[in-house]
């Protein structure tokens, strides 16, 4: 049912954004290349933990891809695209991209727990871990939260841009490291600021509430919760109506990043990224237009934080590593910088090795040849390995935008010409 | 006939050279104007003080009855002040229609809201400045090539690009920074024609720069000629062209005695 309403709904937004993009390039065959494949991976996208008809994919952690870990896909593909934005679009550098990830978490983990044990207060069906013991702390309802922080994250990102975004290029790269490290710094040591905890330290904050389905369960019967079904039987480690929930929202962050970039201020953003004193003496304002992507990018920072902090259930500050925000970005340049796809398709991937695909493919490994790999440890030494190799052998990406691709091979025509070859 | 543009005693310092030197500048409205001058005579410094690039260190410049000192680049590209540059600098990975459709920016109202709702006034919007892309890219000569990407253009093209680009802004008025830099002969004395139609279609006023004397004495009404950031003479085509001042700047004093 409910897989059958969200297919229905990503359908009908696929075809919103068809005359978007397809008026820009013109002509048929080019619109059917361009959708067919976004067209199949939504089909898969959803139909491949529902069905049930590609093995291996179970609730149990030991398959090639439990259902776990493609929450965990979804999660990182929405927090790529937001990066996307930023890096892709208007070509600003930020290495401290964790940051708006982590305001989204701590914002979940304040309003979702019993951390503010002093006070007591709910709002909204909040569905709480134990609902026999008393209220204590803060429980709003996850859609409630959702939307604040988001709004927290694209503030915060306004915030951080304002100062930092006057610097260009490189500067700008190592005055976001600087916020990025800061920031979890703050958060680490917050459990006393003049006397008040605001984030517990190290221990981290948890447990937080499960997402609640609030009206829906009195009209389809749907259980009260995404993962804790107290009414009907899905079993308690069922991650699948999560996943579809955070696939609703990668499909509406991809619709909102197609449509800004074919409007006035995705060529705005572009413009700066490729001559941004040329792109001001044309009348676009540049800190308005920085900011604009900072927010929008944070925005889905911050909502992708939220899905992480209830989909892990605690929130510990030692997730929020510099290294975190080299992951997302090597993400996004695997993908192909500036394109959406390749944005999910990077954030997926590198997901997929990083939760599961290493121990598994150890194991196998392991099973064939009869001796323990380990490959878990390597992993570092992998994503460098995968980085160098993409440089050397294809900068633009796994999935390039379509500009860079032609762009790209022109460049290299008038390169063998140039040469003689 | 009232001046666009009133410069009066602007100086810019970098450090201890001084790129402009008291220089007084007018443009009428609706004229054609030219800035001339030896190599590093402060002709391009000066149209980036213009623009909002560099502030002067002293002086002034009103434009259009406001002051321009302190303004942003953006605030005064949308006040009606586009300008092409010497080297070209367009947005290499966007196509032709959308380099026109950036310069748009300040007439267009439809904010990210607009855009991500896809109103009807933001396609509408969006649909006319795709079509006003299109026509000034027919104007300038290279229609038919609104999804090139800049980049793969030809040379000449990519100049008269940059000038569809600038006439986007519906700028009062164009700066032109060596508009015929690489052209041939025949190209330089078709664009002669071209900057007068610019100037009677689009009734706008035009101020350039440039090195080619059979240009700027062809099609401009005004000479200001700068040496070392210095205002050296100034006048219609044929003061210039006897003035020995000029001419001593070009040649060199031993020009000037064998022209005599």
């Amino acid at each position: 049912m409910l897989i059958l309403l969200l297919l229905v709904a990503a359908f009908s937004l696929s075809r919103r954004y068809i005359p978007a993009v397809g008026g820009a390039w013109g002509g048929l065959p080019v619109k059917v290349r361009t959708f067919a494949g976004p067209v199949i991976a939504l089909v898969l996208a959803v139909l491949v933990p529902g069905a049930g008809f590609i093995p291996g994919i179970t609730t149990q952690s030991n398959g090639w891809l439990p259902q776990t870990t493609l929450v965990y896909c979804a999660i990182y593909a929405l927090f790529a695209m937001g990066l996307n934005i930023v890096v892709g679009y208007a070509g600003l550098l930020d290495l401290g991209y964790v940051a708006f990830f982590l305001f989204g978490s701590y914002v979940a983990a304040w309003l979702m727990s019993d951390f503010w044990y002093t006070r007591s207060f709910r709002f909204f069906d909040a569905v709480r871990l134990n609902p026999t013991l008393e209220v204590r702390g803060i429980h709003l309802s996850f859609w409630l939260v959702m939307i604040v922080a988001a709004v927290v994250a694209a503030i915060a990102g306004v915030l951080i841009g304002a100062p930092t975004l006057r610097l260009k290029s490189d500067y700008l790269a190592l005055v976001t490291l600087g916020f990025g490290e800061i920031l979890p710094e703050v958060f680490r040591n917050g459990d006393d600021v003049a006397g008040a905890n605001l984030t517990n330290g190290t221990s981290g904050i948890g447990p937080l509430d499960k997402i609640g389905t609030g009206f829906l369960k009195s009209i389809i019967g749907t259980p009260n919760s995404l993962e804790r079904l107290d009414r009907v039987a899905i079993e308690p480690s069922d991650h699948r109506h999560k996943y579809y929930v955070i696939l609703f929202f990668c499909i509406l962050f991809v619709y909102v990043s197609l449509r800004l970039r074919g409007g006035k201020l995705g060529r705005a953003w572009l413009a700066i990224r490729e001559d941004e004193l040329a792109a001001s003496l044309m009348g676009v304002p540049l800190m308005r237009t920085k900011l604009w992507s900072y927010a929008i990018g944070a925005a889905a920072g911050g909502l992708a934080g939220t899905f992480y902090a209830t989909t892990i259930g605690i929130v510990n500050v030692d997730t929020f590593q510099f290294s975190f925000s080299i992951i997302i970005l090597c993400a996004v340049i695997l993908g192909g910088m500036g394109n959406v796809w390749g944005a999910i398709l990077g954030g997926a991937v590198i997901t997929w090795f990083n939760y599961t695909g290493l121990v598994w493919i150890g194991q196998k490994l392991s099973d064939a040849m009869n001796v323990t790999v380990d490959l878990k440890r390597y992993e570092f030494g992998f994503f460098g390995m995968i980085l160098v190799l993409m440089m050397v052998f294809r900068p633009q990406g796994l999935l390039p935008a379509a500009r860079q691709k032609q762009v790209k091979e022109i460049e290299r025509k008038i390169e063998t010409k140039a040469v003689g070859a | 006939m009232s001046a666009l543009l009133d410069a009066k005693e602007v100086t810019v310092k970098f450090g201890g050279l001084t790129a402009v030197n008291n220089v007084d500048f007018v443009v009428p409205e609706h004229s054609i104007c030219a800035l001339i001058g030896p190599n590093g005579a402060g002709k391009t410094t000066f149209f980036n003080v213009l623009t909002g690039l560099y502030t002067p260190t002293s002086g002034s410049v009103t434009f259009d009855g406001k002051s321009l000192v302190g303004v942003a680049p953006h605030k005064i590209a949308a006040m009606g002040m586009a300008r092409t540059f010497q080297n070209i600098r367009l947005f290499g990975a966007m196509t032709a229609s959308e380099n026109v459709m950036v310069a748009m920016h300040p007439h267009l109202r439809s904010g990210p809201t607009a855009t991500v709702l896809s109103t009807r006034r933001q396609r509408r919007e969006e649909a006319e400045a795709r079509a006003t892309a299109k026509e000034l890219l027919e104007f300038v000569g290279i229609g038919g090539i609104d999804d090139e990407f800049a980049t793969n253009l030809p040379y000449g093209d990519q100049r008269r690009l940059e000038v569809a680009r600038a006439l986007a802004l519906r700028p009062k008025l164009l700066l032109l920074d060596e508009p015929t830099a690489g052209m041939n002969p025949q190209e330089s004395a078709a664009f002669t024609s071209f900057v007068h139609r610019v100037r009677d279609e689009r009734g706008l006023t035009v101020l350039l720069i440039e090195h080619d004397m059979k240009v700027v004495m062809g099609v401009s009404e005004h000479i200001t000629v700068l040496e070392y950031g210095a205002k050296i003479a100034e006048g219609t085509p044929r003061d210039i062209r006897t003035n020995t001042r000029v001419i001593e700047a070009y040649l060199g004093k031993s020009g000037v005695e064998g022209a005599a």
